[in-house]
């Protein structure tokens, strides 16, 4: 057994929408270890955005213990938890992010930035990162004029920039074409094969069997495999 | 983030909105330019009155007699000569008429005086002689011309011994004075000088309304003053009846009159510069909206509050610092163009352009807390749920 990368254990997490009170998040327990793939599923409203949050600090557990990489995530400060994602957390998004204002190595750039890495070695690292996902000839290139694989691709170097210890991806082929899709996905399979940890959270079932382990949700809790 | 970065950011967010940028500049760049303008107009108008009013001398003091039921007279003002610290004294008798010679004629302040009223107003002769106490006590029929009034009349030649017709009457001319300049709303230049009783009789008047007296020196003024108002008591009971005023006060009044106009521009263009600031205020604030998904991504990514905050705390200086640059430019053109067009005296001070330029930031800085605070605060997951 490798070591643990994440450990999620009695996480709870509610909403109040009127007079109801929504259980987003009920005794979640998962285990992620280190160089794992792992697809999150389930439908829409089972509660695997405010899981995806969770895991990637954007929220905070109402009750339950959160240990990532091991910092103790549940008693950080937003400060902290702005410091962690910078370090150990790579976003892909399934609308890309970018920011349309700047070229794609000056969005691969952004993780860097804001950890205070000189513009030169900044530069270098991200047209590395561009490189790893083959797009080194587009670096100048901003994100409208680019397709939506490539611009996807320009979201994983950015997600990769910073040495993260996870990528977090979150229905990376949700507005892609079923080809541009698959390339995403190899790409995906290929930078785990390289030992990199991703958890994938989708609900197209054809893109989760891609993943080594999957794990579904529904109602705000969690079941080991495919339950839908 | 660092500094340089965020300024590099910010003016690429300013160059991607230019019309937006250049509208919220806009506030800042009038207020700018009018706090420099108007500035440099006033600080000009005070410093040319300093100047015309120190032209006199400042040993000069003037005494208005209001009161025309008791006569001042030329015995009393021999008194006058007599006080502590007076050195001479020049009653004046002014009035407007028309000087001709030939077919050329020029409507002129008359001034009727004596022969001290030369040094004590501090002007010179150019040509020939300045009116003699002979003339005065004979009544001669003689005139001095100003400079500009001289070059009217006589454009060719020396106008010495020639005649003009002042009202009809025939006057031999004397002198001709050098060119003194405008001050405080009379031009010596442009003048014609008569012995006092000559003038007496020319402007129908037999008393004296207005006198000149030249103290001994600078720190005698005030004794001469004294003196003087001692006199005009033996003739005057009520202080209301004249008026004693040396340089300084003049000077005095003069400024604190173009101080007080200074004072009222500075505000009302400080006021243009406070609503400049709501300007940028306003646009950071739709900026901000506009831009909530940025945030968010950025958020993600790992910007930290303070991050956030800079950015749009340096987009928001740097915005307002443009408007005063382009407003320090725009004012300085301003005032050369009015400077040029009106002839009159600017002063610029580069304590002013820099306050008006610092408070320029300032006003960005300060109005841009509020909008980079709301940006700040977002919440990420909010943010980037935002299209």
């Amino acid at each position: 057994m490798t070591e643990s990368l994440i450990t999620m254990s009695k996480i709870e997490k509610t909403y109040k929408l009127g007079d109801n009170v929504v259980h987003a998040l009920d005794h979640i327990d998962l285990s992620i270890e280190k160089g794992a793939f792992i697809s999150i599923v389930g439908p829409s409203g089972s509660g695997k955005s405010t899981l995806m949050n969770m895991m990637g600090c954007l929220d905070k557990p109402d009750k339950g213990k959160y240990i990532l990489g091991g910092s103790h995530i549940d008693q950080l400060k937003d400060r902290d938890l702005a410091e962690i994602r910078n370090q150990k957390i790579g976003f892909i998004f399934q609308n890309f992010n970018l920011l349309g204002k700047l070229s794609a190595v000056e969005n691969v750039e952004l993780p860097l930035l804001y950890r205070g890495v000189k513009t030169k070695d900044r530069r270098a690292r991200a047209l590395e990162c561009l490189n790893m996902v083959g797009l080194k000839d587009r670096a100048a290139h901003l994100p409208n004029q680019l397709s939506g694989g490539q611009q996807q691709r320009v979201a994983i170097a950015r997600a990769l920039a910073g040495e993260p210890q996870i990528l977090l991806a979150d229905e990376p082929t949700g507005a892609l074409d079923s080809k541009t899709s698959e390339e995403i996905m190899n790409l995906l399979t290929a930078l785990n094969e390289n030992g990199r940890t991703i958890v994938l959270i989708t609900h197209d079932l054809n893109v989760a069997r891609k993943a080594k382990r999957t794990v579904s949700i529904r109602d705000g809790k969690l079941q080991e495999g495919e339950h839908i | 983030m660092n500094v340089f970065t965020s300024i590099k950011m910010a003016g690429r967010n300013i160059r991607a909105n230019k019309m937006r940028s250049f509208l919220t500049m806009l506030g800042i760049i009038i207020g700018v330019s009018s706090v420099i303008a108007l500035l440099a107009i006033g600080q000009g108008s005070s410093k040319a009155v300093a100047d015309s009013v120190n032209s006199l001398g400042t040993n000069l003091i003037t005494v208005n007699i209001t009161n025309t039921d008791t006569h001042f007279t030329r015995d009393d003002l021999k008194q006058v000569k007599q006080a502590v610290g007076v050195k001479s004294v020049a009653p004046v008798l002014s009035g407007r008429s028309t000087v001709r010679n030939g077919s050329t004629s020029s409507q002129v302040s008359v001034i009727g005086t004596t022969s001290s009223y030369l040094s004590i107003r501090q002007l010179s002769v150019k040509d020939g002689r300045f009116v003699s106490s002979l003339d005065d006590t004979f009544r001669q029929k003689v005139a001095v011309l100003g400079s500009e009034l001289a070059t009217t009349l006589f454009p060719n030649g020396s106008p010495i011994n020639k005649d003009v017709l002042i009202d009809g009457q025939r006057y031999t001319i004397v002198g001709v004075l050098n060119s003194k300049g405008g001050s405080m709303g009379q031009n010596s230049d442009d003048a014609v000088y008569l012995p006092f009783s000559t003038s007496q009789r020319l402007l129908g008047t037999t008393y004296i309304t207005q006198f000149y007296a030249q103290a001994e020196n600078q720190s005698s003024v005030n004794w001469a003053m004294a003196g003087i108002t001692r006199v005009m008591n033996q003739t005057y009971s009520s202080t209301d009846d004249y008026s004693v005023v040396n340089q300084q006060d003049v000077m005095e009044t003069m400024s604190s009159v173009t101080s007080t106009m200074t004072m009222l521009l500075a505000g009302i263009a400080g006021i243009s510069l406070l609503v400049g600031g709501i300007g940028i205020m306003n646009i950071m604030l739709v900026s901000v909206t506009e831009r909530t998904k940025e945030i968010g991504i950025r958020k993600a990514i790992g910007a930290k509050r303070r991050d956030i905050m800079l950015q749009f705390l340096i987009e928001a200086a740097v915005l307002s610092m443009l408007g005063g640059l382009c407003g320090v430019g725009i004012g300085i053109l301003a005032a050369k163009i009015y400077a040029a067009a009106t002839g009159s005296t600017i002063v610029f001070s580069l304590q002013v352009m820099a306050a008006a330029f610092l408070f320029s930031a300032f006003v960005g800085i300060i109005f841009g807390v509020f909008p980079a605070y709301k940006a700040s605060k977002l919440n990420p997951i909010e943010a980037l749920r935002t299209d």
